[in-house]
């Protein structure tokens, strides 16, 4: 995967929609090699207010009730570090952050 | 004419209750940041414009937010408001990052408190209870967390850093959660002393500190909790809430799990006043703004069953300071209520006949505008109440 920057197409749950202010699916630019973690570093640059709505502060993790899927996979456990599918990098899927669905 | 505002925090969004002075009919506006848990939301006594809320969420974790202009718009501090196309930011924003201080020159070694199983177990930041901006500057606000610790804000809530006295002045792994998690949920500012501040925690109990945070003192003195085995424990106790009179701040009123008491030498120490309440375990407690011997709680049956006695909603007020209650019961519900109220949702406003307030996990807010003789309901169906505040606005 080259080091240019990808237009990736990202998907958010809807209360960080309304953060964000971003209607449905975006694209983001994204620099280098299309990661979790370069994903995730691109939108919270980009929409600063969710820092800490995906993953947390200090640890970086994942927050508990998100989950990330691509190309109808669950990359939740994956590395941050391993590089996403070329469907994703090339925005011909998207990358959806998806809440999980429980509580009242 | 004066107004009042009301800020109702819910299980699903915040709401804002305006009336005037009269108090009779009101303004609903609202749901603010629909969806989320708004623990708390308060306003600066220097400019009752800047309202600051606490928003938090299962799923995405915590935020901050705040309005200049009463409650209209929000904003997280730290991002433009309005202004979605200022970014990128870099460094990004962080106005919801509460990260406990371990550095060696500032913070402390603490790491662990005690678990429900006895054993030690870390901090982990979970959500902010209760705000509480400076009584001098708007732009100065504390936040007191879960897990208990305080943090504090010099620029609006863009930054956040830990008062680490507290966590770590030395009794902190025999604090412990309560069932609502370990949770520092009160912080009170002496009016007349810049310098003292004072907090509680379930369960570990009320602190003080004398010099602006950097060391702290439990004043538990005269606090006897059930199932602690030491009488004397200088810690462990379930504070549910304190109370103060601000043109009276040595005496505080606290409402613990069970029993109500009272403290005429800033919590130095404590003294019983449930007399003749029907039952001492409650939540809420509050004092009459214009007299500090009338004191209002809304009792609770038991730590089994969080619900009014007989299912009658009731509040007592004592007006001679505690030990002699009288039954408030006009416009509240004789009969099949079963809601509890939380520990942050009962406020008084500071109009000549003080207005008393408080908000039910039924969703229902009431209002007194006659200091308890009288009681309406505002609203009925709102989400589960947990916090009420008000805003005098002349």
């Amino acid at each position: 995967m080259s080091d240019s920057v990808h237009q990736i197409r990202v998907q958010i749950p809807y209360h960080l929609r309304n953060l964000a202010r971003v209607d449905g699916e975006f694209a983001l630019a994204v620099a280098g090699p299309v990661t979790i973690r370069s994903v995730l570093d691109a939108l919270e640059v980009r929409y600063p207010m969710l820092c800490g709505t995906i993953r947390e502060h200090d640890t970086m993790k994942r927050r508990a009730f998100l989950r990330f899927f691509a190309c109808e996979e669950d990359l939740s456990h994956q590395s941050p570090d391993l590089e996403l599918p070329e469907a994703v990098a090339s925005g011909k899927e998207p990358f959806l952050i998806i809440g999980a669905i429980a509580g009242g | 004419m004066s107004k009042v505002r009301v800020l109702v925090g819910t299980r699903k969004g915040a709401f804002i209750l305006s009336s005037d002075g009269k108090r009779d009919k009101w303004d609903v506006s609202g749901p603010f940041f629909a969806g989320w848990e708004i623990y708390h939301m308060k306003g600066s006594p220097v400019n009752p414009e800047r309202v600051y809320v606490s928003q938090t969420s299962a799923w995405f974790g915590q935020l901050f937010q705040a309005s200049d202009d009463g409650g209209k718009t929000w904003y997280q501090p730290g991002v433009k408001p309005d202004d979605p196309n200022a970014q990128p930011q870099w460094p990004p924003v962080k106005s919801n990052r509460f990260v406990y201080d371990s550095s060696d020159a500032t913070g402390k070694p603490l790491t662990t408190h005690q678990w429900y199983d006895g054993t030690q177990h870390p901090w982990e930041f979970k959500r902010v209870w209760h705000v509480e901006p400076s009584l001098t500057d708007p732009n100065m606000v504390y936040a007191g967390v879960e897990d208990a610790a305080i943090f504090k804000s010099t620029d609006g809530g863009a930054n956040w850093s830990e008062m680490p006295g507290l966590r770590g002045h030395g009794t902190g792994p025999k604090w412990q959660p309560g069932a609502g998690g370990m949770c520092l949920h009160t912080i009170i500012l002496d009016p007349q002393n810049p310098d003292r501040i004072f907090i509680a925690i379930s369960a570990a109990g009320a602190f003080r500190t004398d010099d602006g945070g950097k060391t702290w003192k439990p004043i538990n003195k005269g606090l006897v909790s059930q199932f602690i085995p030491d009488p004397n424990a200088e810690v462990g106790h379930c504070v549910h809430h304190i109370a103060m009179n601000p043109e009276r701040p040595n005496t505080l009123f606290m409402q613990k799990h069970w029993d109500v008491m009272r403290s005429d030498d800033a919590g130095d120490s404590w003294r019983e006043v449930s007399g003749n309440l029907p039952t001492d375990f409650g939540f809420v407690i509050d004092v009459n703004s214009n007299d500090p011997e009338t004191v209002y709680v809304v009792p609770i049956k038991s730590d089994s069953e969080h619900f009014p006695l007989e299912g009658k909603l009731r509040v007592y007020r004592s007006k001679s300071g505690g030990n002699e209650w009288e039954e408030l019961a006009k416009g509240l519900p004789e009969k099949d209520c079963y809601v509890n109220v939380l520990r942050d949702a009962m406020a008084v406003d500071r109009l000549d006949k003080c207005g008393v307030y408080f908000g039910t996990t039924g969703g229902q807010v009431y209002v007194s505008p006659d200091g308890g003789d009288t009681w309406k309901a505002i609203v009925h169906d709102l989400p589960a109440v947990l916090s009420v505040e008000v805003q005098t606005i002349s």
